[in-house]
């Protein structure tokens, strides 16, 4: 199939970017959408040109490295996969595809499609773990009950990937829905209560020191996440941070 | 650390739009129990009504919450809307936001500011005029509210404003209702698909009655 794409190149954090034309050839419906950047990729190094430089490391949906919005949609049209699962069957021989960084204050673009994500990482560091004794005498997990529904439920937080499509795709670039995951993931397990309400302050906290949004609730983060984080999370993340807002200030 | 609290964190802001909101959403309730009377009720009967909301001290102070809510509701809305345009400063060349959420969901601060004129206005032609305008009395010595409110509905244009705005406060209940529950942390399995159509059709039914009035009485 022959397409034509509209990648968004930028050379660098500071200067300004803009979409590029490019027509790509003899593309295989059965190679995935990174394959065929890889293969623009080729074109480019052969004629001289700059490569486009694009996030990309496990190539099967588990890292959350890829970060494409495609076509007007996060981690394009297909639901709960992320770019890397995205097949050009998806697409049409003679489509145009826009391809464009994740766009948010707090994600700033690195170069072209890289956007820099460590304000996720600076959220988990303010509070998305448990302190536990490693000193060799760790109580064995399996000896606390948890009720299944419980565990179920933090485990499905706990695939959240880190990918930032909620952000992206976030008409307020809200990071509500990944927040709410990695709070949920502790809160509902009898390991992660013991610091649950100065978790849902410290990771709120530094969420809004980020820059992101605030959640209108419009829902969209909850179609477009790979892992079709639930929005009953954000519902828990906001019952945590006011519980703990009136209780502790 | 601190969270900022109640006052400045994105979610304690939050909070205020959903308890504003809502109260804002049983005000209306009351208010349109009121307003049918220019359907169904007498002259007199709304003079009553309308002289009776004016002066009773318990309403006089719950007007007072009343007035303090729209404030703290549009204010902190359009704040929260400026701070959220300003978390993403460059836009999508090509966006389907159409794909993944509803155009109410998307577009609150716009509704909520046509409601805001539709507010100003609408208190200046009865608010303001039963306050402190020189208005007419009927025959039992009452302000005549009726004769004032009748006359301005039989305006096509001013009626045709408040229909518009109606259809605007429907979406703005459309989405709000739903959203106020999830922003308070009420998100259920079992009941949010429930709580998303009741607030859908008590928004439309809210925003349809409103509206019915003036069409009346332009048509009668
Ligand atoms: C009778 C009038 C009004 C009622 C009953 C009402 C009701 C509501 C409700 C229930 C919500 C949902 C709260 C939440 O999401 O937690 C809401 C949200 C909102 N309202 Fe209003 N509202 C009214 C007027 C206004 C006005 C005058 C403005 C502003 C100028 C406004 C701006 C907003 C905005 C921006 C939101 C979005 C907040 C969000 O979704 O997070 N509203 N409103
Ligand atoms: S919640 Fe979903 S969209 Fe957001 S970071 Fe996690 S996996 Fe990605
Ligand atoms: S590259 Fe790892 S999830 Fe896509």
């Amino acid at each position: 199939m022959d397409l034509n794409l509209k990648v968004w190149r930028q050379k660098n954090a500071t200067e300004k970017g803009a979409l590029k034309d490019y027509a790509i050839k003899e593309v295989s419906p059965d190679s995935s959408f990174l394959e065929m950047l890889d293969l623009l990729n080729d074109q480019l190094i052969e004629s001289g040109e700059d490569p486009v430089a694009f996030d990309h490391d496990c190539r099967e949906g588990i890292c959350g490295s890829c970060s494409l919005y495609v076509n007007g949609e996060a981690h394009g049209p297909s639901r709960a996969i992320t770019t890397c699962q995205l097949h050009m069957r998806s697409f049409k021989d003679g489509d145009t595809i826009y391809i464009e960084p994740f766009r948010a204050k707090a994600f700033p673009v690195i170069k072209d499609l890289v956007v820099d994500r460590s304000s996720f990482d600076r959220i988990q560091q303010a509070g998305g773990f448990i302190s536990v004794n490693t000193s060799g005498n760790t109580q064995d997990a399996n000896a606390l009950p948890i009720p299944k529904a419980d565990a179920d439920k933090a485990f499905d937080a706990a695939t959240c990937i880190g990918c930032g499509a909620c952000v992206a795709t976030c008409k307020n670039a809200s990071a509500m829905l990944f927040v709410s995951a990695k709070v949920s993931q502790f809160s509902l397990l009898p390991q992660g209560k013991v610091e649950a309400k100065s978790r849902a302050l410290n990771m709120v906290h530094q969420m809004d020191l980020e820059g992101f949004g605030n959640c209108t609730n419009t829902g969209a983060c909850e179609v477009e996440c790979p892992k079709g984080i639930s929005l009953e999370n954000i519902a828990r993340l906001n019952r945590e941070f006011l519980g703990a807002t009136i209780t502790e200030g | 650390m601190s969270s900022q609290g109640l006052i400045k964190s994105s979610i304690g802001r939050k909070l205020w739009m959903a308890l504003t909101g809502l109260f804002l959403v049983l005000f209306l309730v009351v208010h349109l129990a009121g307003n049918l009377q220019l359907i169904y009720g007498t002259q007199e009967g709304f003079n009553e009504y309308s002289q009776f909301m004016t002066t009773f001290p318990l309403i006089k102070i719950t007007s007072y919450l009343l007035y303090a809510s729209i404030l703290l509701h549009a204010v902190d809305g359009f704040m929260l809307a400026r701070s959220n345009r300003a978390a993403r400063p460059v836009r999508y060349a090509m966006n389907k936001p159409g794909e993944n959420s509803s155009w109410a969901s998307r577009s609150m601060a716009l509704l909520g500011t046509i409601t805001l004129v539709f507010l100003i206005i609408h208190m200046k032609s009865f608010w303001y005029v039963m306050h402190f305008g020189n208005i007419p009395m009927d025959a039992n010595g009452m302000k005549d509210l009726y004769s004032i409110t009748i006359a301005a509905f039989e305006n096509p244009l001013y009626s045709l404003l408040y229909v518009i705005c109606m259809i605007a406060l429907g979406f703005h209940l459309s989405h709000g209702i739903q959203s106020a529950f999830q922003t308070l942390g009420l998100n259920h399995p079992g009941y949010t698909p429930g709580i998303k159509k009741f607030g859908s059709i008590f928004a439309w039914l809210m925003s349809g009655l409103f509206a019915l009035i003036p069409i009346w009485i332009y048509l009668t």
